[in-house]
């Protein structure tokens, strides 16, 4: 397979890669960006709600369920406020996310025999924010009225642990914590891959004909297979480094696992690997000019991050978007990294994704190599 | 003397534009081919049609005997081809070239070092060996050029206006050079816009509209006008050359620096002489020069131009 052609011209992009130190120094950097805005930005972590109180009350029950609400990190109790005027005023402008407000004779009720009723309002312009502090607040609330209840039966003399006669025992696998970090990390090493490989290698392809230099090489007894894969092999090698760089990264910053086997990982990230190449060959069979080849590449990128199940679930995607979102491989690298890093499984439990991707992979591969000719015309 | 270039009818078309049409030609080794016509002739589509840049619709290629069409890579193997644009690598240095270059066309294991120095050596670049390609002059990108097609001893070299914007002394250089290789058997097809380098070929093809419209050695060529140039130095220049035009015989008059070429009627040049001697006078004209010359290149395509459009 290695002739001294090939080597040559492997040699020769390593040179060109190295020479062009801007270029080099993108490809490392913007991966790290890419972690660090997505890792720390990108969270869906909700903490510390600024949550506006209306306490008509002010008695030590009202006190004892704010205590229950300070307890729970997920309401920060910034303002405590005189009217309900004041509380809109707060969550128009947007410095209070959610309100809460006890009526003046919440005391009375809960001490004596009655149920009170406590309202919460949220600002729903934000719907992540808005449906996890909902939940967040019904759950404090309930857990609050819970132990209400167990006290008023250990006062009328019986026992005061009360057995509900449903509960759910929750139990989160993988990621119990729910560190977004977690489903982040991977989705950014998936799209690096993707992009990395396509432009390197679309650019890289096209610089040849923007300078002339395809010319020379045209007149050479190189094979078009024998160009073709010296021109891909280097940047295969920059995005394994890339894939190791970014691994290491979220495991150091956000102490993403490496559960599943290094071995696999890169074996499938390889794999992978064919469809970003394809995808970028495939423009340099299309574009002219380096601008050309970036914006055809960009074009199957947007689509890739949006219906990928990368940024947005792809279960609450219409129907439509759900069936495109099968023709687009970094759909089922994302599941299968994802798998592989948190879940730790092996790859019996990713057959259908690793099919899919090797169809993908081979299918895009042929219909570029069939398209690149080493011609002018 | 063997073929190493021939090419039998080609024929290649870009959309309705025919840019190379039904052209055949051959160069034996140690011949040197000029390829001359105005822009747009089609000689670059040529060029590039004989080395396999790109393909032709019709018509055959063979290079050193082998079909370029079936047997490729034998048949590119003996091309050294210098394209009118820069095509090396600007970020590798002269000698990183031609070691790429030597050693995808197969230069055998080291071999490219001793070659790359010797080559380097001959075409006079041997104290830039590590400077970076794009770094070099404009002359020197062309002497680069060079070495990189020869440096895998090739027998056939293909150049396209390889002397253009290079300074004369880089143009003088580089004809010895291609001369020196005519001497060790390379066939040679090189287009150019220059006569004087023409006339120095062995033949010359004048090109237009994708044809060749003659061929031959070039004082074979200039033989069509034999006889019919006058060439005239004098002043006034305007008025010298609205008198020359207003002969009856004088068929086109053209400026080569301060002398003028009259093309007149075959067979009237002892007439118009005596004529424009009376009537330049007649003018207060001063006369340095007024004889008849032998007919050069440049005489011969206007001639051709006129007739063809």
């Amino acid at each position: 397979m290695i002739n001294n052609r090939l080597l040559s011209i492997i040699r020769k992009e390593f040179i060109q890669i190295w020479r062009d130190p801007r270029t080099l120094v993108l490809v490392f950097a913007i991966p790290v960006m890419q972690l660090l805005l997505m890792g720390y930005s990108a969270t869906t972590d909700i903490r510390n709600v600024p949550l506006a109180v209306f306490d008509q009350d002010r008695g030590s029950a009202a006190r004892e369920l704010l205590d229950a609400y300070r307890a729970a990190d997920y309401f920060l109790i910034a303002y405590d406020v005189d009217s309900e005027d004041e509380l809109r005023a707060l969550v128009d402008s947007g410095d209070a996310k959610a309100g809460l407000i006890i009526p003046p004779d919440y005391s009375v009720l809960i001490k004596g025999e009655g149920s009170a009723q406590i309202a919460f309002v949220l600002d729903g312009s934000d719907p992540t924010v808005a449906s996890t502090s909902l939940s967040a607040a019904q759950f404090i609330a309930q857990e609050h009225a819970t132990k209400l209840m167990s006290n008023r039966l250990s006062r009328l003399g019986q026992p005061a642990s009360v057995e509900m006669p449903l509960e759910v025992r929750t139990q989160v696998w993988y990621n119990p914590d729910m560190i977004s970090a977690y489903f982040m990390v991977p989705g950014v090493i998936a799209t690096i891959l993707y992009t990395l490989t396509s432009i390197l290698t679309a650019t890289a392809v096209v610089r040849e004909r923007e300078r002339g230099t395809i010319e020379q090489l045209i007149v050479t007894p190189i094979r078009s297979w024998e160009l073709m894969v010296g021109k891909m092999l280097p940047y295969v090698l920059l995005a394994v480094m890339n894939t190791l760089e970014v691994l290491a990264l979220g495991s150091w910053l956000f102490n993403v696992p490496i559960r599943g086997e290094l071995g696999l990982i890169l074996l499938l990230s390889g794999l992978f690997l064919l469809s970003g190449l394809g995808i970028g060959l495939l423009a340099s069979t299309i574009a002219n000019t380096q601008q050309e080849a970036m914006l055809t590449v960009w074009m199957t990128l947007l689509p890739s991050i949006f219906l990928s199940g990368f940024l947005f679930p792809l279960q609450a995607m219409p129907k439509v978007l759900q069936l495109i979102s099968y023709v687009i491989p970094l759909r089922y690298y994302l599941v299968i990294i994802r798998s592989l890093l948190i879940k730790g499984v092996g790859a019996s439990a990713l057959q259908d994704e690793i099919l899919a991707l090797a169809l993908f992979g081979i299918g895009i591969m042929t219909l570029a190599a069939m398209r690149f000719r080493k011609r002018l015309d | 003397m063997e073929t190493l270039i021939e090419a039998r009818n080609l024929r290649k078309t870009f959309g309705d534009n025919v840019a190379v049409d039904g052209l055949s030609l051959s160069v034996s080794e140690g011949e040197i081919f000029a390829l001359v016509g105005p822009d747009g002739a089609g000689k670059t589509t040529a060029i590039r049609l004989l080395c396999g840049a790109m393909l032709a619709d019709e018509g055959h290629v063979f290079l050193a005997g082998f079909d370029l069409h079936k047997q490729t890579e034998q048949a590119k193997a003996q091309i050294g081809y210098l394209p009118q644009r820069f095509s090396l690598y600007g970020e590798l240095t002269v000698v990183e070239n031609l070691r790429f270059f030597a050693e995808v066309r197969g230069l055998p294991g080291k071999d490219w070092l001793p070659r790359s120095q010797e080559i380097l050596e001959f075409v006079g670049l041997e104290e830039f060996a590590n400077r970076r390609a794009d770094k070099l002059s404009g002359g020197m990108k062309q002497k680069l050029g060079l070495a990189a097609a020869l440096v895998h001893r090739p027998q056939i070299l293909l150049l396209d206006e390889p002397t253009v914007g290079v300074d004369a002394a880089t143009r003088q250089a580089f004809w010895r050079l291609i001369i020196s290789l005519l001497v060790q058997g390379v066939a040679v097809l090189i287009s150019t816009p220059y006569m004087d380098e023409a006339s120095r070929c062995s033949q010359v093809g004048f090109m237009y509209g994708g044809r060749l419209l003659v061929e031959g050695p070039p004082g074979e060529i200039v033989r069509r006008l034999e006889g019919r140039v006058v060439e005239l130095v004098g002043g006034p220049r305007r008025l010298v050359e609205s008198l020359a035009r207003s002969d009856p015989q004088v068929e086109d008059v053209q400026m080569f620096g301060d002398r003028m070429h009259l093309r007149v009627i075959a067979g009237s040049s002892r007439r118009v002489i005596n004529r424009l001697k009376a009537s330049l006078q007649k003018e207060g004209v001063v006369i340095d020069r007024l004889k008849p010359v032998a007919p050069g290149l440049e005489d011969v395509f206007i001639e051709l131009l006129e007739i063809v459009e």
